[in-house]
């Protein structure tokens, strides 16, 4: 990608582009140490016994941790660019979710419909 | 940035008398945020077809079989230290000590390439077991999402030399702070996105 | 040479790839090759090479990457173009044992190539290149956001189309379909080169793409002149920001899941074999979720073509301007909902069919909306029956049409007997050929007078149009017809000799269409020749309504002396009824960017690695990729990337025009 290698030239500020504070990277770092150590945690030493849990907690603390990194080091605010950025934050995650849901919702379907397992075949007359 | 002000009579306005250029480089920073998130949905289908892919293992090896997470935690480690001091790079570049911003700029390249190497090392040991990305579908999808996000560190780390290369040579001038801004958005981005690795393949993996 | 340099050098090119047994590609190879010289001699005859070089292909300015996008697609129309035609061809003919006039190896790559061409190097340049040259004309800006990356857009686009033609002399082109499923795209199934000249020329075109429509959402979003809201932008450049923003957010899928196919032949991953846990359906799931919103991306553009025309023709302010604003972006949102429902038949079971055509028939209601919006402008307006006026009404009959059959398909049930027949060809071709072509003819025949400061010639303009409309309704309503008798697509021989006349009606049409298109090229010359008695010197030919028409005819290079402020979201026929004197005096120096020659550099590179992955070549892909990559970053290292337009220039340039409105009077 060459996506960095336009436009250089004398500027005139960035529109509110923040770059963050000494102690917005330290709290920001702290609560990604946190947020990445405990789920490593639940999962290395088993301590929830029920897996589906485990999982869903994980992914909970992933999405935790995405926030922090947008707000704490990525510098994500409502205002940034005029809203723009977050506008196509939202629309961009709007569509992962759909993506991925979609194409798993649709591929779960299809592999329960055409590819019956081996118990299910058993039953069948 | 210029006069409205036109006619005496204050009539309808129709035009600038001041030439308006828009500043140069005022919309790199959108532009660039929207080629991430487009980058973003080029990983979504990698996760998609993770999601949809992983659990196909064709009776070849599990995830439990190969992945450390010891490993991983040690690698996760160094990319967020690398986050942190990128950082720390962008503090300094902000109060104009270039020597300082090139120095965190170097720590942040260790990390980065601390952390390519534990992945190849981890690569390699897969292969060299037999877990190669053609033995499953769950392994094809793992190489190939796992090792895109490598591919953009690699990436992260060309460009960061570059940069390194082009404010020994002309200083922190605007255009040089705005690509370290870009590049840190990159870096950051990345971060993210290895959130999503390491949740999504390599811990709910072994709990599969 | 021994026989490992050889293969090290040639990979797997020899002179067997070379097509030399098929008499129909030699003979095209012929044509191609004596018009090439001929066109190369006579550039270099003329000296017109450097005038090309500085003037064009390095060019930054919007307006001539615009153009030349417009002429990329107009000569891969004619490639696309002769394709249909000979599909149509065989199929008239290969009845009663007849094996028609081409085999089977020929006619799969055809059909291929003629999806392929047409989608993605004919109606793509096409939209790209109007929204290049409108859209920052309508806001009011000097340029796009970022001109050199346009340029880089371009030329990849170029470096795809380049690479799809050299398939057709160099080795072959994919005989998959245009979309290419596994397994039959896959190494087992497709071993020769036909499936990676599709791939690499897409991936290649695709950053062109994904990075112009980065750059035009931006140069929307950032460079809109002074006073002009978001809801006072005109509609063709609110269809453009939703044409985009589903640019960048579409086609990265593509490129991933072509990334993913390549991995499967190159490397032999499994994701999409039949082994190992692949799963071809994973394929066809997710090119669809590029594969729907590009479908938007092809026709929301031209919808703000022909509200741009509708109002300007009909004399009055647009009807329902916000809704339609609202339309195209419930349109843009709705367009990842509906993916599934061109694999119904796939086996999703009921409540994922239901799911999707439900979506499906939701997003008929804003279209449905447009088409009133439109209606209700023309209503008691003083309609003047103008070239780009006709495309549009012709627009809206067929279109209409289109849409219902769309509808139509959206039934899950109905959608599994008429899968992959006939039926669903002449669906998507109605709404293609009904919608976006007839929306570039309009676009192209209303804003050319602002591109080249003369009209287009209407006699042959209006033979086009009706060999068009005419040619389109010949040849595709015996296809529903034949659809709905159950005859599938890309079939090369019929068993059943009563449905030859249908084939034959369709052939006639495509022969109606060949001269819609003769005649278009017509136009074109006889315009030119004749540009002398169409001139305009107004600038504004219409009786324009949005900001393009307010600065002279072809533009200058900055576009507008002075920076406009709008008040209005009909701007220029605001600044007309409230008095808008030109200013005369009072010229500043304006800031623009200058040329370069990187983005050729940087294309001809990439076709390179493209053109070594697909042979296997891999010194050639190693060598043009380090090239590639050594010449972005050296190209970073030039800060030094705009200058001053002196103001005498200004002076002169608007004082050219000051005489020659004045002599005019």
């Amino acid at each position: 990608m060459s996506a960095h290698d336009h436009a250089d030239h004398a500027d005139h500020g960035h529109g509110g582009a923040a770059h963050g504070s000494l102690k917005g990277y330290l709290i920001g770092f702290f609560l990604s140490v946190i947020l990445t150590a405990i789920p490593f945690w639940l999962v290395m030493d088993g301590v929830i016994d029920n897996k589906q849990a485990t999982a869903v907690i994980i992914m909970a603390f992933a999405a935790v941790q995405i926030i922090v990194h947008m707000i704490f080091f990525l510098h994500m605010t409502p205002a940034s660019e005029g809203g723009w950025s977050m506008l196509a934050l939202i629309f961009t995650v709007i569509l992962v979710v759909i993506v991925l849901s979609g194409s798993l919702w649709v591929m779960y379907h299809l592999n329960a419909n055409m590819m019956p397992g081996l118990h299910e075949m058993q039953q069948m007359p | 940035m210029a006069s409205t002000a036109t006619t005496a009579d204050a009539g309808p306005v129709f035009h600038l008398e001041e030439e308006h250029a828009h500043a140069e480089g005022s919309s790199t920073m959108l532009g660039f945020w929207l080629y991430l998130m487009s980058d973003c949905l080029i990983f979504a289908m990698l996760f998609a077809a993770f999601g949809v892919l992983g659990g196909n293992y064709a009776a070849g090896p599990a995830p439990k079989d190969l992945f450390d997470l010891g490993l991983v935690a040690v690698n996760t480690t160094m990319l967020l230290l690398s986050s942190i001091t990128y950082g720390f790079a962008m503090l300094t570049m902000v109060k104009g000590r270039v020597g300082a911003t090139q120095a965190w700029l170097g720590v942040t390249m260790l990390f980065g390439l601390a952390f390519l190497s534990i992945e190849l090392y981890e690569f390699a040991h897969m292969i060299h077991e037999g877990a190669t990305p053609q033995r499953s579908a769950f392994l094809s999808s793992f190489f190939t999402l796992v090792g895109t996000h490598g591919l953009h560190v690699t990436f992260g780390i060309v460009w960061m030399v570059t940069l390194m290369i082009q404010v020994a040579r002309y200083g922190l001038i605007e255009a040089n702070r705005r690509r370290l801004m870009c590049l840190s958005m990159f870096w950051h981005f990345l971060d993210v996105v290895w959130i999503g690795v390491f949740t999504f393949v390599y811990l709910m993996g072994t709990l599969r | 040479m021994s026989e490992t340099l050889t293969k090290f050098i040639f990979g797997r090119l020899t002179l067997d790839s070379l097509p030399l047994h098929e008499p129909i590609v030699v003979g095209t190879f012929i044509v191609v090759a004596l018009g090439g010289l001929a066109l190369l001699g006579a550039i270099t005859y003329f000296k017109l090479w450097g005038y090309l070089w500085r003037e064009w292909f390095t060019s930054v300015d919007h307006k001539k990457i615009g153009i030349m996008y417009m002429v990329l697609g107009l000569v891969m129309l004619l490639r696309g173009f002769s394709d249909a035609i000979m599909m149509r061809l065989q199929q008239a003919i290969a009845f009663n044992g007849s094996e028609g006039y081409l085999n089977a190896h020929h006619y799969d790559q055809i059909f291929t190539a003629h999806g392929v061409i047409m989608i993605f190097f004919v109606a793509m340049p096409f939209v790209t290149g109007l929204m290049n040259f409108v859209v920052p004309l309508q806001i009011g800006a000097r340029d796009v956001s970022f001109p050199f990356l346009n340029n880089f857009s371009f030329w990849m686009t170029v470096g795809g189309a380049i690479l799809v033609m050299a398939s057709l002399f160099v080795g072959e082109f994919a005989r998959t379909g245009w979309l290419a499923y596994p397994p039959l795209s896959g190494i087992g199934y497709s071993p020769d080169v036909g499936v990676d000249y599709y791939i690499w020329a897409l991936q290649v075109a695709g950053v062109g793409t994904t990075l112009s429509g980065i750059n035009l959402i931006c140069t929307i979003i950032k460079m809109r002149a002074p006073g002009m809201t978001m809801m006072r932008m005109p509609v063709f450049t609110w269809t453009s920001l939703c044409t985009n923003v589903l640019i960048v957010a579409s086609f990265p899928v593509l490129t991933a899941v072509l990334t993913l196919l390549a991995l499967d032949r190159y490397v032999g991953t499994n994701f999409f074999t039949n082994d190992f846990g692949g799963n071809p359906m994973m394929y066809v799931n997710l090119i669809w979720i590029w594969g729907h919103p590009e479908v938007y991306i092809l026709i929301l553009p031209l919808f703000g073509v022909f509200s741009e025309v509708t109002a300007t023709f009909s004399g009055k302010r647009l009807f329902g301007y916000t809704s339609m604003v609202y339309a195209t972006v419930v349109i843009t949102i709705l367009s990842y909902l509906v993916w599934l429902h061109h694999f119904f038949t796939m086996g999703s079971g009921a409540s994922v069919n239901s799911f999707f055509g439900i979506t499906t028939m939701i997003i008929s209601i804003p279209t449905g909306a447009k088409i009133f919006n439109w209606l209700f402008t023309m209503y008691r307006g003083r309609i003047r029956f103008e070239l780009p006026m006709m495309w549009t009404v012709a627009f809206m009959l067929t279109f209409t049409v289109g849409g219902m059959t769309g509808v139509l398909l959206a039934v899950p049930p109905a959608d599994f007997v008429l899968h992959n027949s006939l039926f669903l060809i002449a669906h998507f071709h109605n709404v293609i050929i009904g919608g976006v072509l007839f929306g570039l003819f309009a676009g192209i025949a209303y804003w050319w007078p602002k591109a080249f400061g003369f009209k287009l010639d209407p006699f042959w303009g209006k033979v086009s149009f009706w060999c068009w409309v005419l040619g389109f309704w010949f040849a595709f309503m015996p296809l529903y017809i034949l659809g709905l008798m159950g005859v599938t697509r890309r079939m090369r021989v019929f068993d059943d000799p009563s449905l030859q006349i249908w084939f034959v009606i369709a052939a006639f049409g495509a022969v109606l269409i060949a001269c819609g298109i003769a005649a278009f090229l017509v136009q074109i010359y006889v315009s030119i020749r004749k540009r002398a008695e169409l001139v305009d010197v107004t600038g504004d030919p219409w009786d324009g309504r949005t900001l393009e028409w307010s600065t002279s005819s072809p533009p200058p290079a900055y576009n507008f002396a002075f920076t406009p402020v709008i008040r209005d979201n009909d701007a220029w026929w605001d600044m007309k009824k409230a008095g808008y004197k030109r200013p005369l005096a009072g010229y500043k120096p304006i800031h623009m960017p200058s040329n370069t020659g990187t983005g050729v550099i940087l294309a001809v590179f990439s076709v390179a690695l493209g053109f070594g992955l697909i042979w296997y070549m891999w010194w050639l892909a190693a060598l043009s990729f380090v090239c590639l990559i050594a010449t972005a970053i050296g190209h970073t290292f030039n800060y030094h990337r705009d200058f001053d337009i002196p103001a005498a220039e200004v002076t002169q340039t608007e004082e050219a025009r000051t005489k020659l409105l004045a002599a005019q009077g």
